[in-house]
């Protein structure tokens, strides 16, 4: 087919004809064209399906209101579903498909809903679909399903990459139309450093489809010329292809850029699109103004547009949606559309004045005080039927119909801090009212419709918004404008008994809107939620107002009693993968790793995340087929010789000064302020309501020096606890910290053979035999010939241990030092697991066990709390309900049958007592295979724990439907006298 | 009394919608009632339709600053479940959902109550521990509740990122009796039914003080003018504080937060039921109209105003795209906030104040809407037979001066973390 | 948000984590009389305010101060900055 309804003119480049398709079939047009265009040009009109009758639609706009020609674009990965056809702009090869129907888009067998429609009035479900119970979710459910949305996601992953990027500004000018683009120049020649954003690929706004003159030039060749001399200032950003998408608080815009959605795929390294946080000190909204229906019987028939539009494809698309065009207006803008079309050589068989007294028009039959009232054509208009002044109707030939019901200043960021709009009557619109902090509201946005009005009003408001930061404003020369005033005469809808519609994408019409306040939804958020009008991907752009106003007619009072609606963000709707940008899949948070990592990942490591960390889990040898074989190996090899295991990502922090002593007193729940210099000692952290938050080790390094650690999970939280407690609980205290978790590589070093390795690799003027270095002792020595390092001998595992530290550079050649001096001892480096194992043997508590809910007395530690002293967390867990009878206690577990698995998560149950929640009395945390026993062991805690050793329970996992005999045993499975790690 | 069925729809289609008549009345205060509960939201509709249903009590009124359901049961993402960890929580949600399971017949209005099954992912194996306590307790309480291998979890939601993500999946847990319901439809159809059996529902009619003598609360002043009451219940969730500031109540356990909440285009049928994200916080389903409805963690910061920022937009949307990376080219449509009546411990009160008939319920947190029809029922409970009922007995103010919080996610005293 | 810390300037506020109350400062006395009641008003009971709120941020994506900021938490202006240690000395809190 070819461009059969394409004009002459326009802001077409001619010479580069696109290929493209839709629903299959191929078509050409221009670059300049969006989808829409090109598809009008090309005598196309129907574009879609409305999504709960089916009916066949075209699009009613030219910009990103578009409720209907909204498709599916580009194929395989790279499919968009829902896409406004009104705004993709056009490349070679580009596809889309039509959405939303069975068969196709000319024979949708869905379309037999618009058949029932009354059967499918407005709320109908609610009242409905009830009855038998269980055919909601066997039958009517599904079959609203499936019949539920629009386009449909490609399943797969998207190829293209995202970004995000910071800017600041002084002026943030949202939107390049007149008013605009005289706001940017004010402020960017007074110096100020301004971004001007706009959603179109071509900056102007209104000026590329209107055919008005500024000054001497046309409207499209003054916006190029203002660009021009913007993009040579070096204060200034212009953003097309951006819609500016929220407000935020304190001045902060979010702006999606739309960098390589014009062309078929991004260029190589450059992501699809920008989401930008644009923080400015002001903001100038230009967002112009949306122009509105009138809704009628069937004035959803493909071909009936918004006349604005319609003269918008003419002046810069050159495209008719139809060779004989009509025009219906309740307003004097109507107007430009016929003489505009007229001027490009499109026949009007009429145009329709709803106001009997509204300006002479030449050129073309008018009728004034007439209205359409039924539109004809069921894919396509062909004619409308009109209701004359005298009463009469007549019926008029038209392949299309641009109507207008007057505009809508673009008010969304304005109440995107809940900002509430208000009404005026002079535009039978609601303007701006309450504005976020910074913005300044101007040209058609603002109810300034004229162009002259648009020009002065930005440069006034760009005026006011840098006086506002003290700069000094240069006036800007502005051109001569017209300067029409706004003479509109409201006409909401077309009085008929038929559908007239003004949710176009939801179906939602006129009678709709009456049966809602026949059953009382009145309020406008109850409209809208019992009609589902504006809740479409366009949010009601172009019919929330009017739907207001059917309402407000209804109840008799006016638009402004009747209520106003507010509108949210984003502005228009944004890809998920924007907000996501490169934080997605495997990217998703930061990775950390250990020193050792590198030593580990040769050794063929399994690693397991760990917060943001990777450690190894376990290290693999060949012949292994089981993850437990090489646990079990590591564990015995530990227990047997010696180990090692990178433990950096335990958090440390560094406490010193003078009161670092009764600092740390206050913090843990035990006292350290009687700590001995070289010695460490077990803490336990409470927080202030008495719960455990976290337990370490800390050492004396000096009188006023202390190294601390925490749990991995808890490195972060606990040294912001600490900071809280030193800057505003104790400000005084004459203490510093600091976290050196990244600065110190840390080794445990555990087993029989821990000392004579370490002796290996300790430079011989420190002696760390059992004597001069005893259990939980500690100091800062030297290895491999004069590195600075600091040792500590303390025992997560049970065995003879220490950690030993060193500067995190030296982390990698560390291990490997110690993997060669333990050669003789068959040395080996254990993971996670392994460690994991060993600290259940030895029944210390970890992640699993301080759960946030238990306190120092379920974890047998009640007595570590020091009642003689302040500490954080000691006064309320002296409460009742923490030391009441029968509270859990942590104690270890072991299966009567020696060859049964446990497993974490189980609850405990009397025996002899069923199985429910009433006879639950506990639950197991932490469970593990002892290779070193040879079955398997658990913690966990029980009802009054302490007191049932010996007894035999019922350890339950009903969603296996398993359960297995347990023996409450010592939590302290090996070594329970803790012989070998003083050894 | 008008009675909902599809032959009154069929009928009325063919009639032309005639016969509809309001959902509810729009009545003139009284000068006094009974019991007057303040919030028309769910947990307010809900105390009234219990009331009058099963506590006889029907001298009611509803007071609603502006319109019925304009609070959180109308901007939420929609979710029911009854998969709790702990023992002060379970039996109540459970009740819940049972309520929820006959809710539409009950009240005769279709809500949409789709049990489609929750899934919360688990990514470690102490993640999965953790859930096997979980669903071993929901077991023991009679719930419904399946622990599922990574296989399992593919076979019901095989578009999941198990290849490429930075927290793996290892399994899930899932309540196959979750799902979701329409939220606007919970508020319309305790209204009516509350409307029909005699409460009177009054929009446009805010409270701005409280009478009270010698302790006891003897009615509210209102925008439309002083209205007694033998008791009082205070059910406006996130305005808790400003509206029991007004009785004299100047401290609560309770902060207010907003969580945005999250709906994208419409879209053809994706996702089997919710499933949630355990390794960064993101929950999703799909309503019945198509369109992905989300959510996350909320802003974390003290507010009354019913809107967030940015950050959370994207935390939320990053945690989606790690999860289930081909909803990247869906768009979000709309993002809004509500504002959430934080509590200490992140469960609810429903409890006596100190000031003789006015009664309390707030402390919902971001679970209030699942809560709506056991919080409604056991409100009613406590205001008609000052006991409170059996499944709420721990939702007490004094439990935290007792030290019996009710910490499901063990994060202590600070309520942006529950 | 932007939090114009007093020392750094203008800050993003997804630098700071935040806490709440600022009356968290006032930790009670752990010895006086009655000392679980006002551990338990001090912990548990919150003002809440939909207006003036002084409430405690951490910079931990910076330098680690913590803050008492001045925020409407109905129109979420800032009007205060201070460090919560200045804050907490004038609150008459030493060692």
């Amino acid at each position: 087919m070819s461009q059969k309804n394409r004009l002459s003119g326009g802001q077409l480049n001619r010479s580069k004809p696109l290929n493209f398709t839709f629903d299959g079939a191929t078509y050409q047009g221009y670059e300049g064209d969006t989808l829409a265009s090109a598809l009008l040009a090309n005598g196309v009109r129907l574009m879609g399906r409305s999504f709960k009758y089916h009916r066949p639609r075209g699009p009613i706009s030219s910009g990103s209101e578009e409720p209907n020609a909204i498709v599916e674009l580009r194929q395989g990965a790279r499919q968009e579903p829902n896409t406004r056809a009104t705004i993709a702009e056009l490349f070679e090869g580009l596809s889309a498909k039509s959405q939303n129907h069975v068969g196709s888009l000319k024979f949708d067998f869905l379309a037999i809903n618009d058949r029932l429609s009354s059967f499918f009035a407005a709320g109908f479900y609610y009242k409905t679909f009830m009855w038998p119970k269980a055919f909601w979710e066997k039958l009517y459910e599904p079959m609203i399903r499936r019949a539920a949305g629009l386009g449909s996601l490609s399943m797969q992953d998207d190829p293209d990459a995202y970004d995000k990027g910071f800017l600041h500004c002084d002026l943030l000018v949202i939107g390049a139309g007149p008013s605009g683009l005289a706001a940017a120049l004010t402020a960017a020649r007074s110096g100020a450093r301004v971004i001007l954003a706009d959603e179109d690929f071509t900056p102007g706004g209104r000026l590329n489809s209107e055919t008005f003159t500024l000054g001497d030039a046309s409207g499209a060749d003054w916006a190029k010329s203002a660009i021009a001399e913007l993009s040579s200032l070096p204060n200034v950003r212009i953003l097309t292809r951006t819609v500016v998408i929220g407000s935020f608080d304190h001045g902060i815009y979010g702006a999606l850029e739309r960098v390589s959605d014009h062309i078929a795929t991004p260029a190589s390294g450059k992501p699809r699109q920008i989401l930008w946080r644009i923080y400015s000190q002001r903001a100038v909204l230009a967002a112009g103004a949306t122009e509105r229906p009138i809704a009628f019987k069937n004035n959803d028939r493909p071909g009936v547009m918004l006349a604005g539009a319609m003269r918008a494809y003419a002046n810069r698309w050159a495209a008719t949606p139809g060779q004989t065009v009509a025009v219906f207006t309740n307003n004097d803008d109507g107007l430009r559309t016929a003489s505009d079309l007229l001027a490009k050589g499109v026949k009007i068989s009429a145009v329709i004045d709803s106001r009997a007294d509204g300006p002479a028009f030449q050129g073309a039959e008018h009728l004034r005080g007439a209205v359409v009232t039924d539109a004809h054509g069921r894919l396509g208009l062909s004619s409308i039927s009109v209701k004359l002044a005298s009463g009469e109707t007549r019926q008029i030939t038209a392949e299309a119909l641009g109507v207008s019901g007057g505009w809508n200043p673009n008010v969304h960021l304005t109440c995107h801090q809940r900002g509430l709009p208000v009404w005026n009557a002079d535009l039978a619109a609601f303007v701006p009212g309450t504005l976020p902090v910074g913005m300044v509201v101007a040209g058609a946005a603002n109810g300034r419709l004229s162009t002259a009005g648009a020009l002065a009003s930005g440069a006034e408001a760009a005026a006011e918004a840098l006086e506002g930061l003290g700069l000094t404003v240069k006036s800007a020369d502005l051109p001569q404008a017209e300067d029409a005033p706004v003479r509109v005469t409201p006409l909401w809808y077309v009085p008929h008994k038929g559908r007239a519609w003004l949710d176009q994408q939801n179906d939602v019409t006129v009678k709709d809107v009456k049966l809602a306040h026949q059953e009382g939804f009145r309020s406008v958020e109850h409209l809208k939620r019992y009609t589902t009008m504006g809740m479409a991907t366009d949010q009601g752009k172009t019919s929330n107002i009017s739907g207001l106003a059917v309402m407000a007619e209804m109840t008799g009072k006016s638009i402004p009693e009747t209520g106003t609606t507010i509108y949210r963000p984003p502005y228009t709707p944004v890809p998920i993968a924007a907000f996501a940008g490169r934080s997605a899949g495997a990217d998703f948070r930061p990775k950390r790793l250990t020193p050792s990592h590198k030593w580990a990942a040769e050794q063929g490591a399994v690693f397991v995340e760990v917060g943001m960390w990777l450690r190894a889990q376990w290290f693999p040898k060949a012949g292994e087929t089981t993850w437990r074989q090489s646990v079990d190996r590591e564990v015995l090899a530990t227990r047997g010789s010696v180990g090692i295991c990178d433990v950096t990502t335990l958090g440390k922090i560094d406490v010193q000064g003078p009161d670092a002593a009764e600092f740390l007193n206050r913090i843990y729940c035990n006292p350290f302020a009687k700590l001995g210099i070289g010695k460490v000692r077990y803490g336990l952290m409470l927080r202030e309501d008495g719960i455990a938050m976290d337990d370490g080790t800390t050492a004396r390094l000096a009188e006023d020096h202390f190294v601390t650690t925490t749990t991995t999970a808890n490195a972060v939280g606990v040294y912001r606890h600490m900071e809280f407690a030193r800057q505003c609980l104790w400000p005084d205290l004459d203490v510093q910290i600091i976290s050196t978790t990244e600065a110190w590589a840390q080794f445990s070093v555990a087993g029989p053979n821990a000392r004579k390795l370490l002796q290996k690799i300790v430079d011989p003027e420190f002696d760390i035999s059992n004597e001069a270095f005893p259990y939980m002792g500690c100091g800062e020595i030297t290895v491999c010939g004069g590195l600075r390092a600091r040792l500590f001998r303390i025992s997560f595992s049970g065995e003879l241990a220490y950690e030993i530290a060193v500067p995190t550079r030296y982390g990698d050649g560390l291990v490997r030092a110690m993997m060669e001096a333990g050669r003789e001892f068959n040395a080996l480096v254990y993971g996670t697991e392994a460690l994991g194992v060993m600290r259940i043997e030895k029944g210390h508590a970890a992640g699993n066990e301080l759960n946030g809910t238990t306190s120092a007395l379920n974890l047998g530690m009640a007595g570590m709390v020091n009642k003689k002293k302040d500490s954080i967390g000691s006064t309320l867990s002296e409460r009742e309900g923490m030391n009441r009878e029968g509270a859990y206690n942590l104690v270890g577990f072991q299966p009567v049958d020696a060859t049964k698995p446990l497993l974490g998560g189980m609850h405990f149950i009397n025996q002899g007592a069923p199985a429910d929640a009433k006879n639950d009395q506990g639950y197991m945390t932490s469970v593990a295979f002892s290779p070193s026993l040879g079955h398997s062991i658990g913690l966990g805690y029980l009802k009054d724990g302490a007191a049932r050793k010996g007894e035999t329970l019922r350890a339950v996992n009903p969603l296996a439907g398993e359960e297995t005999l347990v023996k409450v045993v010592s939590a302290h499975f090996v070594d329970p006298e803790g012989e070998r790690l003083r050894g | 009394m008008m009675r909902y069925s599809g032959f009154k729809v069929i009928k009325e289609a063919l009639t032309g919608h005639k016969g509809w008549t309001p959902a509810w009345r729009d009545p003139e205060p009284k000068k006094h009632y009974d019991i007057i509960i303040i919030g028309g939201g769910g947990h307010g509709l809900a105390t009234a339709y219990y009331l009058a249903k099963i506590f006889g009590k029907a001298n009611v009124a509803v007071l609603e600053k502006g319109w019925i359901g304009g609070g959180n049961v109308g901007r939420n993402t929609t979710i029911i479940r009854s998969n709790y960890l702990l023992d002060g929580n379970e039996p109540f949600y459970e009740f819940s959902m049972k309520l929820w399971e006959n809710l539409e017949q009950d009240f005769n209005y279709n809500a949409m109550v789709s049990q489609r099954g929750v899934l919360n992912l688990c990514h470690t194996d102490a993640q999965r521990d953790a859930f096997r306590r979980r669903g071993n307790g929901m077991r023991l309480n009679g719930v419904d509740a399946e622990l599922l291998d990574q296989e399992g979890v593919r076979k019901l939601a095989p578009f999941l990122n198990f290849d490429n993500a930075r927290f793996p999946i290892k399994g899930g847990l899932l309540q196959p009796r979750g799902g979701t319901v329409r939220h606007d439809a919970v508020a319309w159809g305790y209204a009516r039914g509350a409307d029909q059996r005699g409460v009177d529902i009054i929009q446009n009619c805010e409270v701005t003080g409280f009478k009270i003598e010698n302790g006891k609360v003897l009615g509210v002043e209102t925008t439309r003018g002083f209205i007694g009451a033998n008791k009082i219940g205070c059910a406006v969730a996130g305005s808790s504080g400003k509206v029991m500031a007004q009785a004299g109540i100047h401290r609560l356990p309770i902060e207010s937060h907003v969580l945005q909440a999250f709906v994208s285009e419409g879209l053809k049928p994706v996702l089997p039921g919710v499933i949630t994200y355990g390794a960064g916080h993101f929950y999703v389903s799909q309503s019945d109209k198509g369109g992905l409805v989300f959510g996350g963690d909320i802003d974390g910061y003290n507010t009354y105003a019913q809107r967030g920022n940015l950050p959370v937009v994207e935390d939320v949307c990053e945690g989606g795209m790690s999860i289930m990376p081909m909803i990247g080219r869906a768009r979000l449509l709309r993002i809004w906030g509500g504002i959430m009546d934080m509590s200490m411990d992140g469960s609810p009160i429903i409890d006596k104040t100190d000031i003789d008939g006015l009664y309390f319920n707030g402390g919902w947190c971001y679970g209030g809407f699942k809560a709506t029809p056991a919080s409604g029922w056991c409100f009613a409970h406590l205001l008609a037979n000052d006991q409170p009922h059996s499944v709420a007995t721990a939702y007490r103010f004094d439990r935290f001066r007792k030290g019996l919080m009710i910490d499901e996610k063990g994060m202590g005293a600070q309520p942006n973390l529950h | 948000m932007i939090i114009n810390h007093p020392l750094l300037g203008p800050r993003d506020s997804q630098e700071f984590v935040y806490l709440g109350d600022a009356n968290l400062i006032d930790r009670p006395d752990w010895a006086a009389e009655g000392a679980v009641d006002t551990f338990h008003d001090y912990l548990y009971q919150r003002t809440n305010p939909a207006g003036l709120h002084q409430e405690l941020w951490f910079h931990e994506q910076g330098d680690r101060s913590w803050l008492v900021v001045t925020r409407n938490t109905l129109t979420h202006e800032i009007t205060k900055v201070e460090l919560a240690r200045d804050v907490a000395r004038a609150r008459g809190r030493s060692k």
